[in-house]
């Protein structure tokens, strides 16, 4: 594979990985931690049956760990989709 | 049937299982004892990365903790998941192309020298030995206080067990039964955890009824909690007493620390493809949010049946779990002002554990000799018991309470084996074969594996009979050597192509040292210093980790510019690393 694809495969792949940790470190450390305490002033709506919830509290007990799992699931699908486009995907 | 009869019935099944498993994957050759050929499925792969990572500790402790600790238990909820986010996006992958069979291998190749070899075998024996012994430890607890068996028996026939399949299987063996141990474990989770919901949320969604309104009536759950602790004089229920900076730190050194564990990196080299490798990642942390998302839910609805139940109750009322678990010295009541109620407030009813004198009090309850302490708190609960006695707690039938015995096994057995193989692939592969012995045949190098996990098994049955006395402490350092080594040297590795040798050898030992003597000064050679004033930046032990990181980078990078590139050849694997073709099987060579 020649370098200049190579590298664009790289720099692209790059730009995922900042984007989808961005997301990954205000979900969990700015809405979890930081804003927290802010954010426990708001309230799940009722109809959801999880109006007890404060937002902060949820975020950290609840709301990170979703986030996490769909950030793999969306890095895997881009991923997947960047490889064929560059031909460097396996068989 | 009576709880004990379900237990022997239900244990003795799942034992049957995994043994059964064991015959069924045999290992032949070294590929297949150490990455299981690497065959297995990624959904598989997934089932065993969350029964390898979710021990005794995740099954049985946490929700305890997390019920004490209200929101401050969240830094164990995030940091134990996060990690994968990590290991998903910037290391199983990359590692899967790489294509070896152990860390010590990918850092002892990519940095062409059989130092940092050395250094990274002795930091995962390290690290897995100090993980194991707490797990043989959670097998024997289990085993004593389900099966009234001694505790030291219950952690031999565990040892037999594990022997049996990790010997006999390697991760072939290991990683089949995992896939079945996961499935007992997260039943045996759930079950308990749904029924109690039904019963004080009325909604068979756990994660959805912490957050709502109690079925006897008196408003939301989590508002009704931080009522009650407010009575009882406890922080809010929702609201940390942890100082941010401290919730910060150590839920990044957790996270780290879980990307950097040589038990869970290793799986990601026992599938077909790099694609595999990225989408087993997201199915595994599926597998433990499962349990993850529930246990903070359990913690809330164990805490509320617990002060609802005993504040202010007389000692004769009490429900008999309560003097059932007494009995095994987890509970302990002191009635201070001669009333026959408990009272159940904020502070440490006296110091220390428990020691028990063989007298009864005027109310029937356990005397105990611990100087008191002069608050009005009469009630001393060990934390584990919150999950193993939630069944009893809420009134499930007997064949529930077996089932989280069964799980509780599970998750301690699983997560053992898969330590276990660590040890015996860095002993066989990574120092004989790779270092005194390279000609040695493929035979002999599974026997020697095969002999090495015998003789782990052993070493770690030893400790869990004969536990230091700081296992608990040597947790943080389990995560905090994993983060301030492994991790900032594989993600340079692959994401920094200039990074040679001396960097990283410079950045592992800077970053261990640092971060071992912090914790080995506040935690053996100080303890009594060790509070939040004497912290650096406010950072406790446990969270220090993230700086011990933070040096290891900064110093690799440093070195790595004022010494010579790497060759090269290494360049070129770098770049090979980082896109998926053509990546083989895993191999020796």
């Amino acid at each position: 594979m020649e370098k200049g694809k190579l590298q664009e495969y790289w720099q692209t792949n790059l730009k995922y990985l900042v984007g989808l940790l961005a997301i990954w470190f205000v979900v969990s450390y700015g809405l979890g931690i930081f804003l927290a305490e802010p954010l426990n002033a708001i309230r799940f709506p009722e109809w959801s049956g999880g109006g007890g919830f404060q937002l902060g509290f949820w975020f950290a007990q609840q709301g990170s760990i979703y986030t996490f799992v769909v950030l793999i699931f969306v890095y895997v699908g881009l991923m997947n989709r960047l490889d064929k486009k560059y031909d460097v995907h396996e068989d | 049937m009576d709880v004990q009869a379900w237990t022997y019935l239900i244990v003795g099944l799942t034992f049957a299982l995994y043994i059964g498993i064991a015959i069924w994957s045999k290992a032949g050759s070294t590929k297949e004892f150490y990455v299981a050929g690497a065959g297995v499925p990624p959904l598989a792969n997934g089932m065993a990365t969350a029964a390898d990572w979710m021990s005794a500790a995740s099954f049985i402790s946490m929700a305890g903790l997390i019920s004490f600790m209200g929101y401050d238990g969240s830094i164990y909820l995030m940091g134990w998941t996060g990690g994968y986010v990590l290991l998903a996006l910037l290391l199983a992958p990359y590692l899967r192309k790489f294509g070896k069979f152990t860390v010590p291998d990918f850092v002892g190749d990519r940095y062409y020298s059989n130092a940092a070899r050395t250094v990274a075998v002795i930091c995962a024996v390290f690290v897995s030995f100090t993980y194991v012994a707490g797990q043989m430890r959670g097998v024997g607890v289990v085993f004593s206080r389900f099966l009234e068996v001694p505790i030291n028996i219950g952690i031999l026939i565990g040892m037999g067990i594990v022997f049996f399949y990790a010997v006999l299987g390697g991760m072939k063996g290991i990683t089949y039964t995992q896939v079945a141990q996961y499935c007992v474990l997260i039943f045996a989770y759930m079950v308990p955890a749904i029924f109690i919901s039904m019963m004080i949320a009325g909604t068979p969604l756990p994660q959805q009824g912490f957050g709502s309104m109690l079925t006897d009536g008196g408003g939301y759950l989590l508002d009704k909690l931080d009522g009650l602790h407010h009575e009882l004089g406890f922080t809010a229920y929702t609201d940390g007493s942890k100082p941010m900076i401290d919730v910060f730190f150590i839920t990044f050194a957790l996270m780290v620390g879980t990307a950097g564990l040589p038990h869970v990196i290793v799986r990601f080299f026992t599938v077909p493809k790099v694609r595999d490798a990225r989408v087993s990642a997201g199915w595994a942390l599926v597998f433990i949010a499962l349990l993850y998302t529930t246990a903070p839910a359990v913690a809330a609805f164990a805490r509320y049946n617990l002060i609802n139940t005993v504040s202010n109750t007389q000692y004769a009322e009490l429900p008999s779990w309560f003097k059932t678990w007494e009995g095994t010295g987890l509970i302990a009541w002191v009635d201070k002002n001669d009333d026959g109620a408990v009272q159940y407030v904020n502070g440490k009813a006296f110091a220390g554990k428990p020691s028990f004198t063989e007298e009864e009090g005027a109310q029937g309850q356990r005397l105990i000799s611990n100087a008191l302490t002069d608050n009005d708190n009469e009630l001393y609960i060990d934390r584990d018991i919150m999950v193993l006695a939630n069944p009893e707690i809420a009134g499930l039938p007997a064949w529930v309470i077996a089932l989280v015995a069964a799980g509780g096994l599970a998750a301690a057995l699983s997560t053992a084996a898969g330590l276990l193989l660590v040890i015996s692939t860095s002993v066989a592969h990574d120092l004989i074969k790779k270092q005194f012995n390279p000609d040695i045949s493929e035979k002999a190098e599974v026997t020697i594996a095969r002999i090495s996990v015998a003789c782990a098994v052993l070493v770690a049955g030893y400790f869990g009979i004969n536990p230091p006395g700081f296992v608990a402490q040597v947790v943080a350092f389990a995560f905090g050597l994993a983060a301030s080594s492994f991790f900032p040297v594989i993600i340079m590795g692959i994401f920094y192509k200039r990074m040679n040798k001396e960097g990283a050898i410079a950045g592992m030992l800077s970053g261990i040292v640092f971060t071992a003597a912090y914790i080995i000064y506040f935690k053996f050679i100080n303890p009594a210093a060790n509070i939040s004033d004497n912290w650096f930046l406010g950072i406790s032990p446990e969270g220090i980790g993230t700086v011990g990181m933070v040096i290891n980078f900064v110093v690799s990078f440093i070195v790595s510019r004022i010494t010579p590139a790497p060759p090269e050849d290494i360049q070129e694997l770098v770049d090979s690393l980082r896109y998926p073709k053509g990546a083989g099987e895993a191999s020796a060579h």
